[in-house]
């Protein structure tokens, strides 16, 4: 069963988000939200496209993610990028703190 | 829904019929779609009410050229705000055909293109929000900018005329 | 330079508070992010992978000292102390707040710039040619009418929802450095019979999914009916540009859907109606434009410079810099001086908040305060003295910027690819770094010559990769990036594009076949070609032989 997350950019500042167990987002992808399977992630994306929640983040959208060493790690290159920071710049992004 | 014209609300005292369909009493004012127009183009100029024409993107306005006079509004459809074609329309119908009645924006008329509307020669915006609200933004939005690049109908100044302007005082 | 007077500064000033109100108006809900986005993006902010992008117009590529000293302040104060300098003469800033963009835009807006219309489906930014005004090779410098299209589009009531982003550049030269057959308009200045100046018009050139070399719309427009001739390409394409499909929304595809003569038939109609209008220029305000881009003070200097002439001689490494960096000015005994942004294996485009501090101050000291961006990537003093260039060159070189390698195979184009952009299927920066360390030694570049590599991330083709030499577009098969190789582009005034050489390469595998194909050419070469010249004379198949062999 494929595992899922809600991701999306924050309003304010732009960075990455990740939809949380209690409802908030947070920049950390381990403290995300996991759905399984197809029924649970439509209802979490819906969850996240609330029209009031437009007012706090943009653009949410869901990922695939794999479990690994405790943590979890987008399938995808593009979202793994998203996770750390760009390849070329190791001291910015989520990756130089 | 409310209608701004002139910085005042304005009643619509207008029924828009589509493609088809039986026309309203010859005494209803009414605006038809460009295509109806010029196939019951006799028809339409023979009744008693106001007539104006609605035109849609892809429309001509010189399809409407000799009818011009007798045309008391025109409405220019934008579905999208991003379709951006109906600011073609409002300068050709103004600046080079001379169409003198009420030109209205409908459609998809947001806040922030309203300005540029106008700048195109329309007079009249039809917004989805309710009276007060509409006056509003029409009025932000109409005075946001004060400085003009380009020559249109509208009749503002020109950044570029005033430069000369001020050149031939300064002599 | 031009300078803004009171209804430029005044129009920015309103342009800046205007969005500030907007941005107030998103943070507030008052607007979604649906109408916001359009709104934004005529401001030139972006959201991208990592966070908000903010690109910043720099008109036609000039700039003066005190505006590059802000870009760099701006690189700091709202940023993570760098920019990028984009393709399109641009700067791109990569980490702002949205609730601070409207701050950095009133800076801006102090040194007199702005981020407008460098987004959304409107007139783009105008670009040229970044040696106007300093090339030897110069009909005329072509900034004033550049100035002038900058007005006539910003905010052009008409056509600011355009069915797509509309780019126009501009070449007063023979030799096109600005790649004027491939956008939406390019103009190239020349004489008529007459012995009259005007441009050429050509139409329907562009990059991206599907790139076409541009059109002969007139052979020849004068300077006055410059702007009701535009207007009228703007207005045809405005009504009749395809809206139905975004990626058949360019006029190139209206171009090619309808031909050349039909759009040439619709515009000339459509001309004839405005051209005595209000939008013709007439000859004193076209004289007020060139007035305000008189050349600088310049020195009445013997074209040759003894110093100049020791310095190359006692330091290999100042004359490798003049050698490829240093490009002939109209004045004698001035030069145009390239400063790379390419070092060996770094960000093509990459510059730090105190690199484009000292390239302001240098400027100020060495080239009358004028620097100028070039679509390659790279920014420009036009006007040194030789006799400083040395100088120039010793304080450069300390700060990372005098890297000897313009229009070498290093000097390579690369958009920001997948570590920045949202669109982008593969990444672009890691392999410019790469191929720029496999050819790093710098006696082998000048051997190989000029040989322009263009890498893009994706088929919106920011890299130009369809007008390199050699061109590289990065795709994503299955999860896994992978790279396309064409061949035979060009951006000059020979444009043409590049073919694609066959299948594509893994990311371990592409800078192999990259060096394959330029030892191919060392090999087969003949005396005096550049591989473009080679590519020309020998066709595809030598090298796509070493690409696949029997494969």
């Amino acid at each position: 069963m494929s595992l899922q997350v809600v991701t999306a950019n924050r309003l304010g500042d732009g960075l990455v988000v990740f939809l949380t167990a209690d409802g908030g987002w947070s920049e950390n992808i381990d403290d995300a939200r996991i759905a399984e399977g197809k029924e649970a992630a439509d209802a979490l994306l819906a969850e996240a496209s609330a029209p009031e929640l437009d007012v706090v983040i943009v653009g949410p959208y869901l990922i695939d993610v794999e479990q690994q060493d405790g943590g979890l790690v987008p399938t995808k290159y593009r979202e793994v990028l998203r996770t750390k920071g760009p390849s070329v710049r190791e001291d910015l992004g989520y990756q130089a703190v | 829904m409310a209608i701004v014209k002139n910085d005042s609300v304005i009643e619509q005292d207008w029924i828009t019929v589509d493609a088809e369909g039986d026309l309203p009493s010859s005494d209803e004012n009414l605006i038809v779609p460009l295509a109806r127009f010029k196939e019951e183009r006799d028809t339409l100029l023979g009744r008693n009410g106001g007539l104006g024409v609605q035109l849609n993107p892809g429309d001509a306005p010189e399809d409407l050229a000799d009818d011009l006079d007798r045309l008391s509004i025109i409405t220019v459809n934008f579905p999208a705000y991003t379709d951006g074609r109906g600011y073609s329309y409002g300068r050709v119908l103004r600046e080079r055909m001379g169409f003198k009645g009420e030109l209205r924006a409908i459609g998809d008329v947001l806040r922030d293109q309203i300005l540029y509307m106008h700048r195109c020669g329309f007079d009249s915006y039809d917004l989805k929000v309710d009276g007060e609200t509409a006056l509003t933004k029409v009025r932000a939005a109409l005075k946001e900018m004060s400085v003009y690049y380009q020559p249109t109908g509208d009749g503002r100044a020109t950044a570029q005329s005033l430069r000369e302007r001020r050149r031939a005082t300064l002599g | 330079m031009y300078r803004y007077d009171d209804f430029d500064r005044q129009l920015v000033q309103e342009r800046t508070e205007q969005f500030r109100e907007q941005v107030k108006r998103r943070l507030a809900g008052d607007i979604t992010e649906e109408q916001f986005r359009p709104l934004r993006l005529m401001n030139g902010v972006y959201l991208q992978l990592h966070a908000y992008m903010l690109r910043v117009a720099i008109p036609y590529g000039t700039l003066r000292a005190d505006q590059l000293r802000e870009l760099g302040g701006i690189a700091r104060k709202y940023d993570k102390g760098y920019g990028h300098f984009t393709t399109r003469q641009n700067i791109q800033y990569n980490w702002p707040k949205l609730d601070e963009i409207p701050d950095a835009l009133l800076d801006l807006a102090n040194v007199e710039m702005h981020a407008i219309q460098t987004s959304g489906n409107c007139i783009r930014n105008t670009t040229t040619d970044q040696y106007a005004g300093a090339a030897a090779d110069e009909i005329e410098d072509p900034r004033p009418y550049c100035e002038l299209i900058r007005q006539w589009s910003t905010f052009h009531p008409e056509f600011t929802y355009l069915p797509r982003k509309f780019k126009i550049a501009v070449t007063g030269s023979p030799n096109d450095r600005a790649a004027v057959k491939v956008h939406d308009i390019g103009l190239r200045m020349h004489q008529n019979d007459a012995g009259e100046t005007g441009f050429e018009v050509i139409v329907g050139g562009g990059l991206g999914r599907t790139p076409f070399v541009g059109k002969t719309i007139r052979d020849f427009i004068g300077k006055n009916d410059l702007f009701s001739y535009l207007e009228a390409i703007l207005r045809v394409y405005n009504r009749f540009g395809r809206r139905d499909n975004k990626y058949k929304a360019r006029i190139k595809i209206l171009v090619h859907e309808e031909g050349i003569e039909k759009i040439r038939d619709l515009v000339e109609e459509e001309w004839a109606q405005i051209k005595d209008g209000s939008l013709r220029v007439g000859d004193e305000e076209i004289a007020h434009y060139i007035a305000q881009f008189t050349p600088p003070a310049f020195e009445a200097l013997s074209d040759d410079d003894a110093d100049f002439e020791v310095h190359k001689a006692a330091n290999r490494r100042f004359f490798n810099w003049v050698r490829s960096n240093v490009i002939a000015h109209k004045q004698p005994g001035y030069a145009i001086a390239n400063v790379s942004l390419k070092p060996i294996g770094g960000i093509p485009g990459d510059a730090t908040d105190t690199q484009m501090e000292l390239v302001a101050d240098l400027s100020e000291k060495y080239s009358f305060g004028d620097v100028r961006v070039t679509h390659e990537q790279n920014l420009v003093l036009p006007h040194v003295k030789k006799a400083d260039l040395f100088a120039l060159w010793t304080a450069l070189d300390a700060a990372g910027l005098g890297t000897a390698n313009l229009g070498y195979v290093t000097d390579i184009i690369s958009c920001p690819g997948l570590d920045y952009c949202a669109l982008a299927t593969a990444r672009s920066i890691p392999l410019s770094q790469r191929i720029s360390e496999r050819f790093g030694d710098l006696e082998r570049q000048h051997d190989i010559g000029e040989l322009k590599i263009k890498i893009s991330g994706c088929i919106n083709a920011c890299g130009h990769h369809h007008v390199g030499h050699i061109g590289i577009l990065g795709l994503d098969k299955r999860g896994k990036e992978f790279y396309q190789i064409t061949l035979g582009g060009d951006a000059s005034q020979d444009a043409a594009i590049g073919k694609i050489a066959g299948a594509g390469f893994s990311e371990a595998e592409v800078v192999d076949a990259i060096e394959s194909l330029v030892t191919k050419y060392i090999d087969i070469r003949e005396s005096g070609e550049r591989f473009i010249d080679t590519y020309r004379r020998v066709g595809m198949d030598p090298f796509k032989e070493v690409l696949y062999g029997d494969r």
